[in-house]
């Protein structure tokens, strides 16, 4: 569900087709710089009710699923 | 002595999205003005402008482009595509000797007034990381440089409604002294929103007339205020043998540049016109030709003080000639583009020039007797012209001019 909501977002925000983004997939990989994930932050707060702020160490889309459902599962 | 010339244009304004559609409506007459469609107008006085029209953003470049940039850079960008096309300068030069000069007179208010609307109604959290790199005026400079891999200077002007002409002025410095081989100029303008209407409204700059079709009706006796529009113009200014060594189409060369400030008042002209004349005589150095053959794109902008006061300017720099000169303004079909006016006027000039063609002044019904010069009343004219001068003012008392002339 998150991840699936993760992908659903990078694909509209970047023109990019959902099936070419896989967990591994980096964010520099889609053009994505720290400016577009604070703002991807926000959306994801928005989406799931949390509070998060995004680190330079959360660069794999995989990484960034697994931060925000672990902020989900609380 | 270095030489500069025009080897590419581009724009975006509400007579067409492209310069062959620009020229085909502004010769034709055409008026690019109707009813607010951006925001709801029914508790405003002011209610229509000039808006672009048919504007996919998205198609022109791209989602990830628009998503990060307010729509001002979003006509900067796609003006410059359309210029940068028809110069074919990427890759014939150094990138340090390539420059940009261009402003806006107002620069991201969408942005400043989405993310204001975010900080009161979610808190300083919800304002976005993209806010100021969107809103700040010198954004769209910045978005021209990194897309065309300009290292040379890169500079933002801002001298409100001149500031198109004054980037165009200062670029063509820029050249002809040696800093740069080539220079991305113009201005881009996206204001057509509550704030910005409300605002020049309530400073008594706005015509409150409803009707598109004589809302904005340069020198004209009944005229009331200028009408808000929006848009971008681009040209790509070069030195001319770094233009011929390369086979470059060249399409005018800029004679001169005058650059003043009233000093007077915010908002009113002086009306005596002095330093207008100053930058419009200082813009034309070489005083022998012919009058009749020289197009003056006035700032006209359909206020009762400045079509005036552009008059008396026109009188002062040119005397008895001033009656030869074939003048318009164009703002009568476009309306005021604000920060982009001035570039997308030097277009005009140049499209005069190429054409030998006078646009005309659109909306023109009732003479003022004040104002008895020629500002070519409702239909182009075809006529030889060899120079054209593009002249603006700006709230500030800014001052520019530049004339062009064929090559």
């Amino acid at each position: 569900m998150v991840k699936e909501k993760i992908i659903a977002m990078l694909a509209d925000a970047t023109d990019t087709d959902a099936s070419e983004i896989t967990l591994d997939t980096q964010f520099s990989d889609l053009g994505i710089d720290s400016l577009d994930m604070t703002e991807m932050a926000m959306d994801l707060e928005d989406e799931f009710s949390i509070e998060f702020t995004p680190s330079p160490e959360i660069n794999t889309v995989g990484k960034l699923v697994e931060a925000v459902e672990k902020l989900v599962e609380g | 002595m270095r030489r500069v010339v025009i080897t590419g244009m581009g724009t975006v304004n509400p007579l067409g999205n492209s310069v062959a559609e620009f020229r085909d409506a502004m010769f034709a007459g055409k008026n690019g003005i109707g009813i607010i469609t951006k925001f709801d107008v029914s508790e405003s006085r002011y209610k229509v402008a000039g808006e672009v029209k048919n504007f996919d953003a998205a198609a022109v470049l791209g989602k990830m482009t628009v998503r990060k940039t307010d729509p001002f850079t979003q006509f900067a960008l796609a003006a410059a595509k359309e210029a940068l096309e028809q110069s074919g300068i990427v890759g014939t030069i150094e990138s340090d000797r390539l420059g940009v000069c261009f402003g806006s007179g107002i620069g991201g208010m969408e942005t400043l007034c989405t993310d204001h609307q975010n900080l009161l109604e979610k808190g300083p959290r919800k304002v976005s990381p993209h806010f100021v790199p969107k809103m700040i005026y010198n954004i769209a400079a910045g978005n021209l440089a990194i897309e065309y891999k300009a290292n040379g200077p890169c500079i933002a002007v801002s001298t409100a409604c001149a500031t198109g002409t004054t980037a165009v002025g200062e670029s063509y410095r820029t050249i002809l002294h040696g800093y740069a081989d080539a220079m991305i100029a113009g201005g881009s303008e996206a204001a057509i929103n509550p704030l910005t209407v409300a605002g020049f409204g309530n400073c008594q700059a706005l015509s409150d007339n409803p009707d598109p079709e004589s809302a904005c009706k340069p020198f004209d006796k009944n005229r009331n205020g200028f009408i808000m529009a929006e848009g971008a113009g681009v040209l790509v200014l070069e030195e001319y043998e770094h233009a011929r060594a390369r086979g470059a189409n060249i399409l005018a060369e800029i004679v001169g540049y005058g650059s003043t400030c009233d000093a007077h008042h915010v908002t009113a002209p002086d009306p005596e016109a002095k330093y207008v004349a100053k930058a419009i005589s200082d813009a034309v150095p070489d005083k022998s030709i012919d009058p009749s053959k020289i197009y003056v794109n006035a700032h006209g902008t359909s206020t009762p003080l400045n079509d005036k006061t552009e008059t008396t300017a026109l009188k002062a720099a040119f005397g008895e000639d001033a009656k030869k000169l074939h003048i318009s303004s164009t703002k009568s079909m476009t309306g005021h583009m604000l920060g982009a006016t001035g570039a997308v006027e030097c277009i005009a000039c140049i499209l005069a020039l190429q054409s030998n063609t006078v646009p005309p002044t659109i909306h023109y019904s009732e003479p003022d007797p004040e104002l008895d010069l020629d500002y070519t009343p409702n239909k182009a004219v075809q006529t030889e012209l060899d120079l054209a001068i593009c002249s603006n003012l700006g709230f500030g008392g800014h001052n520019a001019a530049v004339a062009f002339r064929k090559v």
